[in-house]
């Protein structure tokens, strides 16, 4: 533990610390991959890795794996949606709106589970979950099987036309950059610390005096909140809300792109999203293979690859004062 | 890739402005077949549907204008959402000219959206509701093969006439469903009929007990089934083994195909009425053809998304070489002016309207008896042919934009 | 027409018939999940893949052997277990020692692969299967027609819970597998080869979702995605009855599907909501379940 803060201490002495310049590199090529591969897939991957990283919060931080952030990706996209094409709202409002709706919905479902541990909350999310699956299907305003189509993308601020896609891809990355910002920042707060030495000994936390119930239902409140984002922002890319958002194979995928690129790390959730969705992207014109593929990735990386892909090289690039 | 794209469509406007050639984009002409490749309704279009365009362009000697013509083809799993990111890829990053088939309401509206957008093609066969050519019509959208409304006039009318006074709908809980159902139960009341009730199934759906037993206990004399594939083939085998045929009410498949009947068996399908825009064993004409579609199917008969497609996309082919161009806009005006006529003998007195809605000939069948067939798949009786203007709604009534009042 | 609050009773009745049909699948795959899980602490995702499997197996074996029903009610159960024991021992136990929702996540992963690989051969339509003719044909009841083969349904899954749960509760296999799972090292230090329990309790639990699958077969079409429909529902049967209580899920399968009739009476849409609410409700009011011990 010395060595390395001495390490990080001499990297910062002589100019930006190797964290920065990581970042900075991923950054660069952030901004200039939309000139070489299609934009829309670029976007598809920001989606879904904002909504594993907001996953990745409780299952990595806190250490409860819900099965049922499918309900804040999607619930949060129909009304974002809707707000866009019915109420004519800009885009920064819908995404705010449909924001705010998943974290209310994340303090209901949140203020239900809380109380169970493993297991038990697993299952108690995946139920909700279905709860709000068939309410997405009854509700009228979602068009059931159609879904809600044509959503406008709208004007950012009422200046910038996100018809275009680069427009559109600019904005996407920066809501993402900003939201894995606040997350980054979240987990290195003292609050961020209470809620690693609740997932690492819970009775512990507890004999210290800290209000447990309080700090897991803020977490959770805060990963349905970004998922939402995250639906929201998928809903006007595509301009499409859909069942499939809220279908309980969506809140699979999510646990897999998390797993896969390692859970409890800052870029793993990213990682193994891109991942699945290049998957998905590659196989798609081959229908089943995608779920075959997606199937044993997970068995794979139950049985031997716990820690994903970042997670496998975030040791050897922490000893290089990078955090991943 | 889209680089090459932009330097291409430069170089090849610099050309335009030289030369009065044929110009496609990419001097490649791609047609995507996007259909549901292994769902309920993957026997009705799937493979046979991207046989049939393959077809049509061998028919037409696989290029246009010395241009090669390609194929691709999707499986949009009956989704909204995977129809329409297929259809933005194929667009934006593929240099996809049109797509075609498009099965299931919900897939061919998102397409048909994002081809509004662009500036692209769609030719719907597969899919049967009215929105596509009423809100949701568009100058560069076409709706080919049949609709809700001509198998309401069709077959409803059919069965209301004979008798079948009071319904009861089972309807498959989507778009398709819904706009089957209202228009069913337009000219129900329109011929004096009454409408004793509905209930809505999921789609798909494979246990129809609770809702069969609804409609039993409604005691309406036609149980109305707004569905379509293997939704409908359940429900008329689950509807036998509850006797409900024993309890006198007779059940109305709104939307048959002959898939469906062969799959049923004359045995349980017979008598039933059904309108279809095509029947392979129609005339000299639709047998050739069906015959050459049926060597790489297995023995197996087309139905009329299939013929369906094979029209649209040979008809589409012909509107590019007379145009010249591959811009949406242009060879939609053509498709508009061209005569519709190919080898399959789809399209008998076919035309496209201003809403996009491609009217022919319809036929009203009925079922044979086991007794009466003289072969596999020869199904049907052809009891009337509803000439289109019968049979589509009239154009007066669309609420299409681009209807002019 | 006699009406009881309103509502016909021939289709109220008719309904109820239907949704015990329906309840006595919930309670069969139930009772294995809850087996699995009671005795193994394993939530076993690839229950619905295996029930499909059962299905299937009874499907290939009538279009390519020619094997009837019965053999197929009989032998299905087995294979497909014995496929389930060859998860168990060589993927499964290796999970034992880490944390319970690796299980989940496991099976969750093999439960793609399963159906993504039926789907992959045969798309999603379904197949068709006969009834057998010896349950063919009905009753009529004078309120509606039963099928005479969805009376053997019930009868064939009450027999098998009833039956499981003596030879759980009552019989010396049973109180060792139950100690087994209490006290595994105790129990191995008596000489009984605890793997060997286990092993046999999870395939035991795969062979009721497979008995399961060829009882479905007749009603609900073979296809792909039948077990993925069910799984959802079947874990909030669980839950609701008590995660590890055996009678908790056979009363539970049961009281839903007749619940799930009457809602479909009285309010179609929302039949298949109904379920979770209950869940919702008995999660807040008695965590453990109807029938649980503790959470």
């Amino acid at each position: 533990m010395t060595s390395q803060s001495v390490t990080t201490a001499a990297a910062a002495s002589s100019g930006p610390s190797r964290q920065t310049i990581f970042v900075g590199i991923l950054l660069v090529l952030a901004l200039a991959a939309p000139f070489a591969v299609y934009p829309v897939f670029l976007m598809k991957g920001l989606c879904f890795a904002l909504f594993a990283a907001a996953f990745n919060l409780m299952l990595g931080y806190v250490g409860l794996l819900s099965f049922g952030h499918a309900m804040f990706f999607g619930w949060s996209a129909y009304i974002t949606a809707h707000a866009a094409k019915e109420w004519g709202l800009t885009p920064e409002i819908a995404i705010l709106l449909g924001t705010f709706c998943a974290a209310g919905l994340g303090a209901v479902v949140g203020w239900l589970a809380i109380r169970r541990q493993g297991i038990y909350f697993a299952m108690i999310t995946l139920a909700l979950a279905q709860l709000m699956y068939f309410v997405a299907l009854q509700a009228p305003f979602t068009h059931g099987e159609d879904g809600i189509q044509g959503v406008p993308r709208g004007h950012l601020f009422g200046l910038i036309d996100l018809s275009d896609t680069m427009n559109m891809y600019y904005f996407v990355l920066a809501v993402f950059v900003l939201a894995i910002l606040f997350l980054y920042r979240v987990v290195h707060s003292p609050f961020g610390q209470v809620l690693k030495a609740i997932r690492d000994n819970e009775p512990r936390a507890i004999s210290l005096g800290y209000q447990v119930h309080r700090y897991k239902l803020i977490a959770f409140i805060i990963s349905a909140g970004l998922s939402g984002m995250a639906g929201s922002v998928k809903s006007l890319v595509f301009q499409l809300a859909s069942l499939a958002d809220v279908h309980w194979h969506a809140s699979g995928e999510v646990v897999l792109m998390t797993l896969l690129g390692g859970v409890g790390t800052i870029f793993g959730p990213t990682a193994g999203a891109y991942l699945v969705v290049t998957i998905q992207n590659y196989f798609a014109s081959a229908g089943s293979w995608v779920t075959i593929i997606q199937g044993f990735i997970f068995v794979v990386c139950v049985l031997a690859f716990r820690a994903g892909i970042v997670g496998v090289f975030a040791p050897w690039l922490k000893k290089r004062g990078i955090e991943a | 890739m889209l680089k090459k794209a932009l330097i291409g469509a430069v170089a090849l406007t610099a050309l335009t402005a030289a030369q009065a050639q044929a110009q496609y984009s990419e001097n490649k002409i791609k047609i995507g077949v996007l259909t549901d490749l292994s769902g309920t309704y993957s026997d009705l279009a799937g493979k046979g549907a991207v046989l049939a365009a393959q077809m049509a362009v061998e028919d037409f000697g696989g290029k246009v204008n010395g241009v090669p013509v390609e194929i691709v083809s999707a499986d949009h799993q009956n989704k909204a959402d995977i129809a329409s990111s297929i259809a933005r890829k194929w667009y934006d990053a593929e240099g996809v000219d049109a797509i075609a088939e498009l099965v299931t309401t919900a897939a061919a509206v998102a397409v048909r959206e994002v081809s509004k957008e662009k500036g692209k093609i769609d030719l719907v066969s597969g899919a049967a509701s009215t929105p596509l050519t009423n809100d949701k019509c568009s100058p560069t959208g076409f709706h080919w093969t049949y609709d809700t409304y001509a198998l309401a006039n069709g077959t409803a009318n059919a069965v209301v006439k004979t008798g079948g006074k009071s319904w009861y709908f089972l309807t498959a809980d989507y778009a398709f469903g819904h706009n089957l159902q209202a228009q069913t139960e337009r000219v129900v009341k329109a011929n004096g009929g009454e409408v004793k009730g509905a209930v809505k199934h999921p789609f798909p759906n494979s246990d129809f007990s609770s809702f069969l037993l609804q409609a039993q206990s409604s005691g309406a004399q036609i149980i109305g089934l707004a569905n379509a594939g293997a939704d409908t083939i359940n429900a008329i085998k689950q509807a036998k083994e509850f006797g409900i045929t024993q309890g006198g009410q007779s059940l109305a498949g709104l939307l048959v195909f002959i898939t469906d009947v062969h799959s049923l068996g004359l045995e349980t399908a017979q008598g039933m009425m059904l309108t279809t825009g095509y029947y392979w064993n129609r005339d000299d004409e639709t047998r050739a053809w069906s015959k050459r579609w049926s060597a790489k199917m297995d023995g197996k008969m087309p139905s009329m998304v299939h013929a369906g497609t094979y029209s649209s996309v040979m008809h589409y082919l012909k509107a590019l070489a007379a145009a010249k161009t591959d811009d949406g806009v242009k060879v939609a005006d053509q498709m508009r002016a061209l005569p519709i006529k190919d080898a399959s003998g789809f399209a008998v007195n076919g035309k496209i309207r201003a809403d996009g809605r491609m009217v022919h000939d319809m036929y009203l069948a009925q079922v044979k008896k086991p007794s009466e067939s003289k072969g596999p798949w020869d199904y049907y009786n052809i009891v009337r042919t509803i000439p289109g203007d019968d049979a589509y709604q009239p154009l007066a009534e669309s609420t299409c934009a681009l209807v002019k009042k | 027409m006699m009406t009881l609050f309103g509502i016909p009773t021939a289709a109220l009745f008719g309904q109820l018939l239907l949704g015990l049909i329906n309840g006595a699948f919930y309670a069969m795959l139930s009772l294995g999940l809850a087996l699995i899980f009671g005795l193994l602490n394993i939530i076993n995702f690839s229950h619905g893949a295996q029930y499909m499997m059962g299905a299937f197996v009874a499907w290939l074996g009538l279009t390519y052997l020619g094997a009837n029903y019965w053999v197929a009610l009989a032998l299905a159960p087995v294979i497909v277990a014995a496929f389930g024991i060859v998860l168990e021992r060589t993927m499964l136990s290796r999970l034992y020692k880490l944390d319970h929702l690796y299980g989940l996540l496991l099976t969750f992963g093999l439960a793609l692969i399963i159906e993504g690989f039926f789907r992959q051969l045969y798309g999603i339509s379904g197949m068709p299967y006969a009834v057998p003719k010896e349950l063919a044909g009905g009753w009529n009841l004078g309120f509606m027609y039963l099928p005479i083969y969805r009376a053997w349904v019930v009868f064939a899954s009450l027999v098998l819970c009833v039956g499981t749960w003596l030879l759980i509760e009552k019989t010396k296999l049973g109180a060792y597998l139950r100690a087994a799972t209490e006290n595994p090292a105790l129990v191995q230090a008596f000489g009984i080869n605890v793997p060997v329990m286990i092993t046999l309790t999870y395939g035991f639990g795969v062979a009721l979702a497979a008995f399961a699958g060829v009882l479905a077969a007749p009603i609900y079409s073979v296809n792909p995605l039948m077990g993925s429909n069910l799984i959802i529902v079947v874990f909030a049967v669980v839950v609701i009855g008590g995660m590890g209580s055996i009678m908790g899920s056979i009363v539970t399968g049961f009281m839903l599907g007749i619940l799930e009739g009457l809602t479909k009476v009285v309010y179609p849409e929302a039949a298949g909501t109904v379920i979770f609410m209950v869940m919702v409700i008995v999660l807040l009011i008695k965590p453990a379940g109807l029938f649980g011990k503790g959470a």
